[in-house]
């Protein structure tokens, strides 16, 4: 019961391991590529690197907000999907109204997952689970199992074009990685969303309106994968439900836990996330690179995985 | 022959002397007192005692052998069980499950013999006074039976020396003399058990002898008996003996003066299916109003019914004439109602946040424009009511879930004065924090009231109470028996009012309890 909190330097150790361990990670992917690998710091690979991750980084955004809840969003996948296979069906009506539409139905699935969650009570991995399954289903019919090409201009550029020499795809990620990081910072949504994960009831007694917050949470979550799903189309110019986004949810918790962020909720680290994301792409170019097979890459993944969960373990002694 | 001693044991963390030199010796059946305010080194010692920390210098003796326990569990298995302040059960097994956990009997084929368990842990926990169906599930009993569960728990391991953490926090009266009766029945089999307790009666009523802890030094070890308690108390603060004379038990220094005939709160025929029976009570500024009764008798409840978050089938809260439309948790703080909850960890401190943002978390929209906070704001009203309510954090920034008790009840009571209510809701404020942040928090109430505000006070410490409050409101089984005034308002008055009317109810009542 000592009034100030005392750490052994084990201990500072532990508290820093999960929060930055995965910057190191990083520095030290990057310097051994940098040293063995041909090419490496060639502008087309780094832009192609950053191409693929764009859309984890996107999804995982949500995703960390949404765990920052002691939640978890399973159906972002099935809302890329969703958002892929209303696309070609509104395009007559122009490329705006066709983005709107998808992204209308991220709002839509978000809305729904969140009311499950906030109102009926649900809890949230079986809430999302069943919009996994009805959210993929849902985008087969609409689509009707077709893949579809894309040949709008005003896509394609969104999908292949660049500003700066950068493309479209990096900077959106990068705006909405700017946004969801200052909303946590300095929005009162942010700080409510922290103390509903942190402790539920507590928030509820201090006034802090959780089923609203826990609602636009999901909602955010939704939009953000509707977002990526509609890049997914930009980029392949194409609209195949049946593949977009396949297991995508599973990126987007890996990132946002090799991120250092605590899935009890309580606290969203969002550039760790980026950072996890950025790593486990990493890990797959170094193995690409080095003619592994990507299974190789898996299993690195998977130690990576761990190491993050287990030096996050909470103190929990206290 | 000594059964657990400590010889001059020091322990140092980076930054704090926790423990210098401290020595300690337990007797065979001898309840030995352990007291000392928040930061004194009890919780540090115990530690040192039971394997969690390992001493950097001096010496730990059981049985007359020097010992160096790595682990709880090595000291457990020695004969050492901690019995904590929380429970530490597991919520959704059985309660006989709990009970034997670890150690359950086995039948021929090696699967637990559930009858027999169930059997056994009846037998046990009938002396222990809980008397219920052994397989409910542990978390559905009243805190106090979980708390009993655990003591059998401890005790049934074959235990030499048992260590209690504020064992009586969340026991009520009847289940506090059980356990006493429990503890006579160890002192007469020749346990050594170490009694830690903010309480000076209870440990006046069991205990033998006393080790007083001060700055993780010890300031006086001897028997109880010949120590007075002002003593008692002077010793532990290291305050000067008339100060302490001058002040009283409690930091309350008397009548609050009634500000206007208007009632600040008025709450009328709160019901509530199992809970409340039309429960009446008005709060005018500037008054304090005690709710008095067991456990279970519907204090919190009011409380929370007031607070919005208790569902109510009936009933009107009006906040200064004003009646509240959405009866909800959102609402009741809009309309200036604040709410100390009972327990503080599962809902009031938001253990991951900093002190910081615990403390504005409930006044957020009032500190932003177009949802974004302004941290300039922020840090305005976190600086005043950290100096105001003096809690101590290494900064702003620390995580409240580091914090001593006191101080994380400190941090709420801030939480909640941001709000700048009208009316305060106080739900066992004091409980489980030590006498110097006790006596800082009544003489706050105190001050609250003189500002005006209506303060309804709940507490099972009866001084904290009768001397805190103007008007006491007995409360039993969801409905008010009685009100004391004036010069009713005692320790005496109190008891004979939770004790008048059909002993038959009252009886009933505490049967329900127990189950």
């Amino acid at each position: 019961m000592t009034d100030v909190a005392v750490r052994t330097p084990a201990q500072r150790v532990r508290a820093w391991l999960p929060a930055y361990g995965v910057y190191v990670a990083i520095v030290v992917l990057l310097l051994f590529n940098i040293a063995f690998t041909e090419n490496f710091l060639a502008w087309s690979n780094l832009r192609i690197q950053l191409i693929q991750v764009a859309p984890v980084v996107i999804v995982a955004l949500g995703m960390a907000l949404v765990i920052g809840t002691e939640g978890i969003d399973l159906s972002v996948g099935s809302v890329m999907a969703l958002a892929a296979a209303f696309i070609p069906l509104y395009l007559g009506y122009g490329v705006v109204a066709a983005i709107l539409v998808a992204l209308i139905a991220g709002v839509a699935v978000g809305a729904v997952n969140g009311l499950l969650v906030a109102r009926v009570g649900l809890q949230p991995i079986v809430a999302t689970l069943a919009l996994l399954v009805a959210g993929r289903g849902l985008a087969l019919v609409v689509s009707d199992s077709q893949l579809r090409e894309i040949r709008n201009p005003g896509l394609v550029e969104l999908g292949s074009g660049s500003l700066f020499g950068l493309p479209y795809l990096v900077w959106i990620a990068l705006a909405l990685v700017l946004t969801v990081a200052f909303v946590v910072r300095r929005t009162v949504f942010g700080r409510r969303l922290l103390a509903i994960g942190g402790n539920r009831p507590a928030a509820e007694l201090a006034g802090v309106p959780v089923g609203r917050v826990l609602v636009t949470v999901y909602v955010v979550s939704g939009t953000l994968a509707a977002v990526a799903g509609v890049l997914a189309v930009a980029r392949i110019q194409a609209s195949d439900a049946s593949a977009v986004g396949v297991l995508i949810e599973l990126s987007a918790i890996t990132a946002v836990v090799v991120g250092g962020t605590p899935l009890s909720g309580g606290r969203v680290r969002v550039w760790g996330t980026v950072a996890g994301a950025l790593l486990m792409q990493l890990v797959v170019a170094t193995m690409i690179k080095h003619d592994l097979p990507s299974s190789t890459a898996e299993m690195v993944q998977a130690v990576i995985i761990l190491v993050a969960v287990y030096a996050a373990r909470e103190r929990r002694s206290r | 022959m000594t059964l657990l001693e400590v010889a001059g044991v020091s322990k140092t963390f980076p930054g704090v002397r926790a423990l210098d030199d401290v020595s300690f010796a337990l007797q065979p059946g001898e309840v030995h007192a352990l007291v000392g305010e928040n930061g004194a080194g009890k919780s540090t010692l115990i530690k040192v005692l039971t394997g969690v920390y390992q001493p950097d210098d001096g010496a730990v003796r059981y049985r007359g052998e020097p010992v160096s326990f790595g682990t709880p569990l090595d000291a457990q298995r020695a004969g050492i069980s901690t019995i904590y302040q929380e429970v530490n059960l597991v919520p959704l097994m059985s309660v006989a499950r709990n009970l034997f956990l670890g150690r359950e009997p086995r039948n021929a084929l090696g699967l637990v013999d559930e009858r027999r368990m169930n059997r056994e842990a009846a037998d046990v926990l009938t002396r222990y006074g809980v008397r219920t169906d052994v397989r409910r599930q542990l978390g559905t009993l009243a805190l106090g039976a979980q708390q009993m569960v655990a003591l059998a728990r401890a005790v049934m391991v074959d235990a030499k020396v048992v260590i209690m953490d504020e064992p009586t926090s969340s026991l009520e009266p009847r289940e506090v003399e059980t356990l006493f009766g429990v503890i006579r029945d160890l002192h007469a089999q020749g346990i050594g058990i170490v009694y830690v307790s903010h309480r000076l009666d209870e440990l006046y009523q069991i205990c033998d002898r006393v080790t007083i802890l001060r700055d993780g030094r010890v300031v006086h070890t001897g028997p109880l008996e010949e120590l007075e308690r002002i003593r008692l108390v002077s010793l532990m603060l290291g305050r000067d003996m008339a100060e302490v004379r001058r002040e009283g038990v409690t930091g309350f220094t008397g009548e609050h003066e009634v500000q206007g005939a208007q009632p600040v709160l008025r709450a009328a025929g709160l019901r509530n299916r199992h809970k409340l029976h039309g429960v009446d009570l008005a709060v005018r500024p500037g008054e304090v109003v005690g709710l008095g009764g067991l456990l279970g008798a519907g204090r919190s409840e009011t409380l929370k019914a007031i607070g919005g978050a208790l569902p109510l089938d009936e009933g009107t809260v009006e906040v200064a004439g004003a009646p509240l439309r959405r009866r909800t948790s959102v609402g009741a703080v809009k309309a200036g109602i604040a709410l100390l909850p009972e327990d503080r960890k599962a809902e009031g401190i938001v253990p991951s946040l900093s002190v910081r943002e615990n403390i504005a978390l409930a006044v957020l929209p009032r500190l932003s424009r177009l949802g974004l906070v302004s941290e300039k704001k922020i840090d305005t009203i976190v600086e005043r009511f950290m100096t105001r309510l003096r809690i101590k954090a290494s900064s702003p920034h620390q995580r409240v879930g580091d914090l001593s008790g006191g101080n994380q009840q400190k941090v709420l009571l801030a939480r909640l004065l941001a709000t700048a209510p009208k009316v305060l809701l106080l739900d066992e404020p004091t409980r489980g924090i030590d006498v110097g942040a006790k006596a800082e928090v009544q003489a706050l109430v105190d001050e609250l009231a003189a500002e005006g505000l209506g303060v309804v006070l709940v507490s099972s410490d009866a001084e904290e109470l009768i001397e805190g409050a103007d008007r006491v409101v007995v409360l039993r089984d969801g409905v008010v028996v009685g009100t004391l005034d004036g010069a009713d308002v005692s320790t005496e008055g109190l008891l004979r009012t939770i004790a008048a009317a059909s002993s038959a109810a009252a009886s009933a009542a505490t049967q329900e309890e127990a189950s």
